[in-house]
């Protein structure tokens, strides 16, 4: 029995072996103009916010691009556990990818401590703008107030109860910034409003988002907003009471077709353009980019199915020329 | 600005609220408390809830049947629990070891199985409320606790019938002294192997409906890692409650009700900042405790692996 489970450890240690030798030739063989990036996520890549709005952007740049002979894309998504991440993080830098990104603000300090040990490499962090002054980590984040300011220009002009809903995740960062767009839309639009906000604490406690929604329907709101991969609950409350919805990150139409009205859709790929503009000169990080309303990087998409008056539309149109041009100053409520 | 919070519709809303929030957690407690009052703890609960509510949510939209997929839930659950039985009692793992283990697999299979099989973040059209005949229109009493989905009601049920069988029959007899003294009762002719596979079977069945009781009943959706470290407060509960179903229950419904009352706070205006309120449920819950502590004892054989001595 003994030699027998020797004898199986060996072979199943030279399987192993040359299973692994042989998944390592196809990389030596791959031709130079192959784009490859890794990307790393908190939630899932179909979590209809936060991550999801990163990975469809890498593959509308993929398509772009010419598929997969043109652009190699691998990620690790759920990676809430920040050690998880920074050695998922360590990893894709040690098999040789051009760009990593590490998609959650959580992640700042490994990389911090992983990115000068790959010189050659170029990380990217989200959302933030700090780069550390390291030279090979750009930075992203989402003006993400600018598309709640509009989301809050349109739910207040359409509440008929004058009552409006927010269910945000932890009051921090870019879901605080959308929070407080949001509420600053709606005031200015209507000063006697209310819009009533709840924080949950976490980023996906689903439960407990769909109870918080439930407080703001039984407060007497006819529109709810939120922020977070936890919204698909409060999403589902919206359409069981007929309340209209507002999305951020990305498009979440298709899980309420008769209730969401608007949606702030985060288009991650004008910063990864730019990122890989500035990579195939040379420089790998130093810089931080924003996305917004003006460079395209957020576009607010418009349930086709959800009939909006056309004043209100227009006034949406126009919320976000002002915002493009200047003219809009969005002036968050203490 | 605090009296509106004693306004009916608050009230109301608040004890609705809390009511629903509890029903997860009491189908994991309770499932845990048979487990560890015969001496095993586990702790791969909200592994078991995962694959409990991904298993009920593509079931019932699969076959549009939600019995089916409570049924499939717990299936799903008693197999994880059949597992973990096996893990426990036959190879005397490190409990809190291999409960971990185990929570990492249904979180990761659940997660790869919504990957592959969906894909995509949809509802279903999960358990409607059901308004119990007379007693719903009871004033105020009605819509707290008769207008709720049928899950909410079987979970309550299930604490008298807990109660009852840990504490009147001779089954339940048999769970508490394996948990107490498994040497004792093993040399009386009970099984304690027999008695621990049933257990925890058991707890990963209750888990697996908590699991669909959230995905198919309280937010009709599934989505990766939804029940976001529930199993873990679960466990916790347990112990809170003193290892008794209506200590149990006490615990699930006081850190409810506290979670739907923060909410509440929020809403109204109430000026607390937002992260010292999401911490009320947590902070109350631990001042309980702390202050019950002295009269809890748990039981002797908890975590501790048997083995026979022949």
């Amino acid at each position: 029995m003994k030699k027998f489970r020797l004898l199986f450890t060996v072979l199943l240690l030279l399987a192993v072996l040359l299973g692994a030798c042989k998944a390592k030739e196809p990389a030596m063989e791959e031709t130079k103009e192959l784009f490859r990036v890794a990307v790393v996520m908190p939630s899932a890549i179909n979590d209809l916010a936060f991550s999801q709005s990163m990975y469809d952007a890498l593959l509308t740049i993929q398509s772009e691009m010419g598929g997969e002979e043109a652009m190699e894309i691998v990620y690790s998504d759920g990676m809430f556990v920040v050690d998880d991440a920074a050695a998922a993080i360590r990893d894709y830098a040690t098999e040789g990818y051009d760009l990593v990104i590490a998609h959650g603000s959580q992640y700042g300090s490994s990389l911090q401590e992983i990115a000068p040990d790959f010189p050659e490499t170029s990380f990217a962090w989200g959302t933030t703008v700090d780069t550390f002054g390291i030279g090979n980590i750009f930075a992203y984040e989402a003006a993400s107030d600018q598309g709640g300011y509009v989301n809050g220009v349109i739910a207040a002009s359409l509440s008929e109860s004058g009552v409006l809903g927010v269910v945000g995740p932890i009051e921090t960062g870019d879901a605080k910034l959308y929070v407080d767009g949001f509420v600053a839309g709606a005031k200015a639009t209507n000063p006697d409003v209310q819009v009533n906000v709840n924080y949950i604490g976490s980023f996906s406690d689903v439960a407990l988002a769909s109870e918080a929604a439930n407080t703001h329907v039984a407060a007497g709101a006819d529109g709810l907003t939120g922020t977070a991969q936890m919204v698909v609950g409060a999403i589902g409350v919206a359409e069981e009471n007929g309340a209209m919805w507002f999305g951020t990150q990305s498009s979440q139409t298709e899980l309420a077709p008769t209730v969401v009205v608007a949606n702030q859709v985060y288009r991650w790929d004008v910063v990864l353009n730019e990122i890989m503009d500035l990579m195939s000169e040379g420089t790998l990080g130093g810089t931080s980019f924003v996305i917004g309303l003006a460079n395209g990087g957020e576009v607010m998409d418009f349930n086709a199915d959800y009939e909006m008056p056309a004043e209100v539309k227009s006034l949406a149109l126009d919320t976000i020329k002002g915002i493009i041009d200047g003219s809009i100053t969005i002036e968050f409520a203490e | 600005m605090i009296s509106d919070l004693f306004s009916m519709t608050v009230l109301v809303g608040i004890l609705a609220s809390g009511i629903r929030l509890a029903t997860p957690y009491l189908y994991a407690a309770i499932g845990e408390t048979f487990g560890q009052r015969s001496g095993v703890l586990n702790l791969g609960v909200d592994g078991q809830m995962l694959m409990g509510a991904f298993t009920a949510f593509y079931v019932a939209i699969k076959t549009g049947n939600l019995w089916l997929g409570i049924l499939s839930a717990m299936v799903v659950g008693a197999l994880m629990g059949l597992a973990m039985a096996f893990v426990t009692v036959n190879l005397h793992a490190e409990q809190g070891i291999s409960g971990i283990g185990f929570y990492l697999f249904g979180l990761g299979l659940s997660d790869l199985l919504f990957q592959k099989l969906l894909g995509t973040v949809e509802t279903v059209k999960g358990f409607r409320k059901v308004h119990i005949p007379v007693l719903s229109d009871l004033p105020v009493v009605g819509e707290i606790f008769f207008r709720q989905n049928v899950l909410v009601y079987i979970a309550f049920a299930l604490v008298p019938i807990a109660w009852f069988i840990l504490n009147k029959t001779t089954l339940g007899l048999k769970i508490r002294a394996v948990g107490e003294n498994p040497e004792a009762a093993d040399s009386l002719g009970v099984s304690v192997a027999r008695i621990r596979y049933f257990t925890i079977i058991l707890g990963g069945t209750l888990s697996g409906v908590a699991g669909a009781s959230m995905s198919i009943a309280l937010v009709n959706v599934f989505q990766q890692n939804m029940t976001s470290g529930l199993g873990f407060i679960a466990v916790a509960l347990v112990y809170f409650g003193a290892w008794r179903p209506w200590g149990v229950l006490g615990g699930a419904l006081l850190f409810s009700l506290v979670n739907s009352l923060q909410l509440w706070v929020q809403v109204l205006g109430i000026p607390i900042p937002s992260d010292i309120a999401v911490m009320m449920p947590y902070i109350l819950t631990i001042l309980v405790l702390v202050a019950t502590v002295s009269r809890v004892r748990a039981p002797s054989a908890l975590t501790k692996p048997f083995e026979r001595a022949d």
